[in-house]
């Protein structure tokens, strides 16, 4: 982590205007209040964190960015307008992409294949072309396999591109899900706990590729995770929830100093 | 040695995905492609041609088209025979209607009907899966036998509610009906099922393939990487009934040159998925080699005991095959799910590395 201290400090690069704002969402499951009255916003550029004790609502505030719950009350603006209640795909296809907490390949396919369908939003051909595999379908299959290939090398999973998913271990599993997410080519790639079960070792790779990610394409990452110190290292701004609400948000200097956040987690005496 | 890779470089992403990216695939294919161009069709006997070589075909095709559902994009169909039989029927209905029509066109377009009446037995798939949807697809069984049964427009008002094939000619030369030579009918299967599965190899490897192994290997996680269920299910469904519903119109018209309703009856859908299930489910391959199982076997337990001198009664056979299916079945789902193709894979994995596995 040392030699990337340098460029996870906020100062050296420029944050762009709001890309994602969520205003007063409010998510209940029957009587269960998930998300009481939250706001916040995700610029573009930055590196986003939502952390929080298990059970604060940060995967549901996830799902909701990815349109896999709708919230009760509030509102979800995207590239500066509202965005209308729509599927999950109808989502990812505005360049919203995300991996999961419980690894969500399709273990079936090799690592190419599960790539490849990162790609699918961006393919067009039609069944007549793709069942002749001429004209259309197959310039496309060749463009797009093209654009893996340089998520796969930058992901450094070359050797494992032809292996079924379902043989890979655990690490390598989490970071096939990133490539996948990433060859969709997202406007904001959302992290559902990238470092969840990994060793330091693992841990300091997954945090170089998501540095990496928001270096080089320029990627707007909101990620959930657990682990403070990769938090405090990586994220430029921290959203930390508690029972369904907000009680903090600012840099990560903020947020450790923040009084409500140390309660939090430490817990205050009755 | 036979299956040597050393030497054979990829240099760019079209050859990395071409066909046959092994050249020793290509030559076995070549060798295959002389038996059933060639050598079968000119030695064969009457015999051979009516229990091995058509049947084999026609079955393969039939479990390619379900495995396209059930293999591929995961919905579970128990309605096969019935989408067989809607394809039969929409082409007797065809060529009685309009005689001056070809065919071979008729045969092909015969699958559009079963394609349309697949699409809408499988709009329950959007809400249900697994086990109910096989319960929905068990529905359409039996309400397509019944309506064939029923509905006597369907086979013209016969008497005997059996539908007969006629005579047809291409170029001058029958190709449907009792007139018809078996060599013909094997040429023109052979084709029609080559093309089909030419297709289905393209769409599974290509976009659509990957839509649909994605919809079957994880729903949700596919719907959030942008992949709309319904249209992935319901094309599906749509491209497996065409297959299907093709299957069904050479199975009558090039096989069984007649048909009652109950030939389309819940053991034809048995029969077909164990092929599939068999051979392999999610690949192409397997569909053929669960056939030649399937159909080849019956035919050799009828053959052994003959020429080995013991009486064995026909019931006998047809016992002894129900046994042996039905306990190869249980076999495969313990031992090899992935099928007949898995075994071949792995021997060709084998005799890649072979004599050196490390």
């Amino acid at each position: 982590m040392k030699d990337t201290e340098g460029y996870v400090t906020a100062d050296g690069r420029q944050i762009g205007g709001v890309l994602m704002e969520m205003r007063d969402i409010t998510l209940k499951f029957g009587g269960v209040v998930a998300i009481n009255d939250i706001s916040f916003d995700i610029r573009e550029g930055e590196i986003r964190a939502i952390i929080g004790p298990n059970g604060a609502g940060k995967s549901s505030m996830l799902n909701i960015i990815s349109g896999f719950y709708t919230p009760s009350v509030g509102e979800v603006w995207y590239k500066g307008s509202k965005r209308p209640p729509m599927k999950p795909y109808e989502v990812a296809r505005q360049g919203v992409a995300r991996t999961f907490q419980n690894i969500a390949l399709f273990e079936g396919m090799t690592v190419l294949d599960n790539v490849m369908t990162g790609r699918l939003t961006h393919m067009h051909a039609g069944v007549f072309s793709q069942a002749l595999w001429w004209g259309k379908a197959r310039d496309e299959e060749m463009e797009n396999r093209e654009k893996v290939e340089k998520v796969i090398d930058f992901l450094e999973i070359q050797a494992i591109r032809k292996t079924p998913v379902g043989r890979l271990p655990y690490g390598l599993k989490k970071r096939v899900e990133l490539a996948r997410a990433l060859a969709a080519e997202p406007s904001i790639l959302l992290l559902d706990e990238p470092m969840a079960g990994m060793n330091v070792e693992e841990k300091e790779d997954m945090s170089r590729f998501i540095l990496d990610v928001n270096d080089e394409f320029g990627t707007t990452i909101a990620l959930i995770e657990h682990d403070m110190g990769v938090v405090m290292d990586l994220s430029d701004r921290v959203v930390v929830m508690d029972y369904g609400k907000k009680i903090g948000d600012g840099t990560p200097d903020e947020v450790r100093n923040n009084q409500d956040v140390i309660d939090a987690y430490l817990g205050v005496p009755h | 040695m036979l299956y040597r890779t050393a030497g054979q470089f990829k240099t760019s992403y079209k050859s990395d995905q071409a066909l046959f990216p092994i050249k020793q695939d290509a030559f076995l294919l070549g060798i295959i492609g002389l038996f059933v161009l060639a050598i079968f069709p000119l030695t064969a006997s009457e015999f051979a041609f009516q229990t091995m070589l058509i049947p084999v075909m026609i079955y393969a095709l039939a479990a390619l088209g379900l495995n396209i559902l059930t293999g591929y994009a995961g919905q579970l169909s128990l309605g096969t025979g019935a989408f067989m039989g809607v394809g039969a029927y929409a082409c007797y209905k065809m060529v009685t209607l309009m005689p001056w029509m070809n065919p071979l066109v008729a045969i092909l377009l015969s699958g559009v009907f079963s394609a349309g009446v697949g699409v809408l037995f499988g709009i329950p798939s959007l809400r249900i899966k697994g086990f109910y949807l096989a319960i929905a697809t068990l529905a359409a069984q039996f309400f397509l036998v019944w309506l064939f049964e029923k509905w006597a427009w369907l086979y013209n008002y016969n008497a005997s509610g059996a539908i007969q094939v006629p005579n047809l000619t291409v170029f001058g030369g029958y190709v449907t009906g009792p007139q018809a030579d078996s060599i013909v009918q094997y040429y023109v299967v052979l084709g029609i099922v080559a093309l089909m599965t030419m297709l289905c190899i393209n769409l599974t490897r290509g976009n659509l393939g990957r839509t649909w192994k994605a919809t079957r290997d994880m729903d949700i996680a596919a719907e959030l990487i942008g992949i709309n269920l319904m249209k992935s299910k319901l094309t599906a469904f749509a491209i497996s009934s065409y297959i299907v519903g093709v299957a069904g119109a050479l199975y009558v018209f090039m096989w069984k040159g007649a048909a009652e309703p109950n030939l389309f009856d819940i053991p034809l859908s048995f029969q077909v998925l164990f092929i599939a299930i068999i051979g392999g489910l999610g690949s192409v391959l397997g569909n053929y080699l669960g056939a030649i199982l399937i159909v080849g076997l019956p035919v050799v337990l009828n053959l052994v005991p003959a020429t080995l001198g013991l009486a064995i009664s026909s019931a006998m056979v047809e016992h002894l095959n129900i046994m042996i299916v039905g306990s190869l079945i249980v076999f495969f789902l313990i031992v090899e799910p992935h099928g007949l193709n898995q075994l071949w894979r792995l021997i060709r994995e084998k005799l890649i590395i072979w004599p050196f596995p490390h």
